[in-house]
């Protein structure tokens, strides 16, 4: 952790320092104690009590019953579960790629010989500005099918209006544009971190020896920014796991669960019909899922002492 | 000296800590980007680099702002457009005049005022909390050795993984147990355990020379007083990240206070868009009026603190 080599270990100050251990300890504890009963009370004791809330039937906001494994039995067998699941992992398979490679991509431009070069980048970043629930209605605003601005530039050049609202297909592809609009300048930013730590010999030195700019990206560039894709990795598939207000705001998972994602279906099961300890088991699947993400991430990792 | 001015808008200086790099708006250079050699290659990139790639990379640069700016705009449109406009079929990018009536009719329809107090109010408060707990917490975890610190902290960031939506039904039950739902507290408990925060705080603190922390133990120094005197007076470019990190997260957060607010009264922004659009339906003059009441206060807060932002971001050790 803090390896600062102690350059005169006089014998005094490491008895000083032995004799305050107790008191540093004391200080420790007490220092991190009022995030650790936040985090506690507000986290770690409602995981728990998620767990056993999913093996209840809750109806209403009473006390539940335990009814053992039948929430999860229930859910191997509905359909929208299913549904719910597979899209959110299409999306995640389909946002966390393409918001890396746009964001590497942007921050590679940046990085280049370019004039306003923290104009470009202020106005790339600015969505990270924007509330979840501004970012979908502007989605909803521009993706509307009757009066969206859009289709209307779609048909102006020819091309035919998409049903952005009724067709499923569209509706999820929508979700993902707005998605990818609102995430793109948070990946450009920490690639672009990234890109600014590395030494530019090395490119010198892959000139001289004759590299091209695709193999300069390639075997300098790419490697070069590891950690900040593992941290990138994590961070995008987290949020697709999790995304909620985007879906919820822009197509509350319709049409017909086409854009139905875990998060949604789980709140509507909790606070819309009521059905708490469904919800739960929703939550808890949730978690498995992010657990197991997770768990292969860290095995497969090379670079993963890189990243603290 | 050098941890406490090398992070803020300041220009760069010559000696920073190990590790810490800035984010420029220079191109490719290296952290201590002096050597001739570095500035002659610059030079003979920026006279060459007027060629066609040049003019190409600038045209992408453009339109790719264009895209992210594009629904901004258009919101600014349809919030100063009249509603008869926006029926109409055609195409038009810009509008033929410009009303207010969109911002009359939400300011007299829906307690406007009100919700962005509640905004104000909530963010401010979650982010004085928890920038002052994380930086304690962060303190402890970089400079202070004790038994279980690694696992705590470990358990304190693996919370980072975990969606409030797996925890919100007991949260709920919890919450209103503790006779909290419908107030202020129930957004603000929950959403001020951060531990994005104890995580930037403990990166950030790292980077102090432990020398000057010992020098104030031998002179006799507590842990309080360490704190106060040394790390906090260090740290004021980190605190002004976390803090305006955090008023932006709670300004903008959306699930939790959906679950936890009740009262119409209660509403923060967010949450009052989503029940006026659900009132006005596809008016969309309205709703972008008050769309803009929302983002406006923080890309206006971004645009000035953005420099730090970038900076912390850079810095949370994530390289």
């Amino acid at each position: 952790m803090t390896a600062s080599p102690r350059r005169d270990p006089v014998p005094a100050r490491r008895r000083g320092a032995r004799t305050g251990s107790r008191r540093e300890a004391l200080a420790g504890y007490s220092f991190v104690a009022p995030n650790m009963v936040l985090l506690l009370v507000f986290v770690l004791v409602p995981l728990v009590w998620a767990v056993l809330i999913s093996f209840q039937r809750t109806d209403g906001f009473g006390t539940g019953r335990y009814i053992g494994l039948e929430n999860y039995s229930r859910l191997v067998t509905d359909p929208v579960f299913w549904r719910s699941t597979a899209n959110t992992v299409l999306f995640t398979v389909i946002v966390t790629p393409l918001s890396m490679a746009i964001g590497l991509g942007i921050a590679v431009l940046l990085n280049s010989v370019l004039p306003a070069r923290g104009l470009f980048r202020s106005i790339l970043i600015l969505p990270m500005a924007i509330s979840g629930v501004a970012t979908a209605l502007i989605g909803v605003l521009i993706f509307d099918q009757d009066t969206g601005v859009l289709d209307k530039l779609l048909q102006s050049v020819g091309l035919p209006a998409v049903a952005w609202q009724s067709n499923g297909t569209a509706a999820f592809a929508s979700v993902v544009l707005v998605t990818l609009w609102w995430r793109v300048g948070f990946n450009m930013l920490i690639y672009l971190a990234g890109l600014q730590a590395i030494n530019p010999e090395l490119y010198e030195a892959a000139r001289l020896d004759g590299a091209n700019r695709w193999q300069q990206f390639r075997y300098i560039t790419v490697p070069l920014v590891g950690p900040s894709s593992f941290f990138l990795l994590i961070l995008n598939v987290v949020y697709s796991f999790q995304v909620f207000d985007i879906v919820f705001v822009m197509t509350d998972g319709g049409p017909e669960n086409a854009t139905s994602v875990l998060v949604t279906y789980a709140y509507n099961n909790g606070f819309v019909t009521g059905d708490q300890g469904y919800a739960a088991a929703i939550g808890v699947v949730l978690l498995l899922l992010t657990l197991l993400f997770t768990v292969l991430r860290w095995r497969t990792s090379r670079t993963r002492d890189l990243v603290e | 000296m050098t941890v406490g001015s090398d992070a803020g808008a300041a220009p760069a200086p010559v000696t920073e800590p190990p590790g810490i790099h800035r984010v420029r708006d220079g191109a490719s250079e290296d952290a201590g980007g002096s050597a001739p050699r570095a500035r002659a290659e610059r030079a003979r990139r920026a006279r060459g680099g007027r060629g066609a790639g040049y003019w190409l990379r600038l045209l992408a640069a453009v339109v790719i702002s264009l895209v992210i700016l594009f629904p901004l705009y258009w919101m600014v449109v349809v919030a100063l457009s009249t509603r008869s406009e926006l029926l109409g079929g055609d195409l038009r990018l810009w509008p033929r005049s410009f009303t207010l009536e969109n911002f009359r009719g939400v300011f007299s329809s829906f307690p406007i005022a009100t919700w962005f107090g509640n905004s104000v109010a909530i963010a401010l408060t979650v982010a004085l909390i928890t920038v002052t707990i994380s930086m304690l917490a962060g303190y402890a975890f970089a400079q202070l050795r004790f038994r279980g610190s690694n696992v705590l902290f470990l358990l304190a960031l693996s919370t980072l993984m975990l969606p409030v939506q797996v925890i919100m039904v007991p949260l709920f039950r919890l919450v209103s147990d503790a006779r909290l739902y419908g107030t202020y507290w129930a957004v603000i408990l929950p959403t001020a355990a951060s531990a994005f925060g104890v995580f930037l705080a403990r990166q950030f603190i790292l980077s102090i020379p432990k020398d000057i922390i010992d020098a104030a133990r031998i002179d006799g120094a507590g842990h309080a007083r360490i704190f106060r005197s040394i790390v906090l007076p260090l740290s004021k470019p980190l605190l002004a990240v976390l803090f305006f990190m955090n008023l932006l997260q709670t300004w903008n957060d959306f699930a939790w206070p959906l679950i936890a607010l009740k009262e119409n009264a209660l509403y923060t922004l967010p949450i009052g868009l989503l029940y006026l659009q659900g009132q006005f339906g596809s008016d969309y003059g309205g709703t972008m009026a008050f769309a803009l009441i929302n983002v406006g206060p923080m890309v206006l807060l971004f645009l000035v603190f953005q420099r730090y932002f970038v900076q912390g971001f850079a810095r949370s050790g994530i390289r």
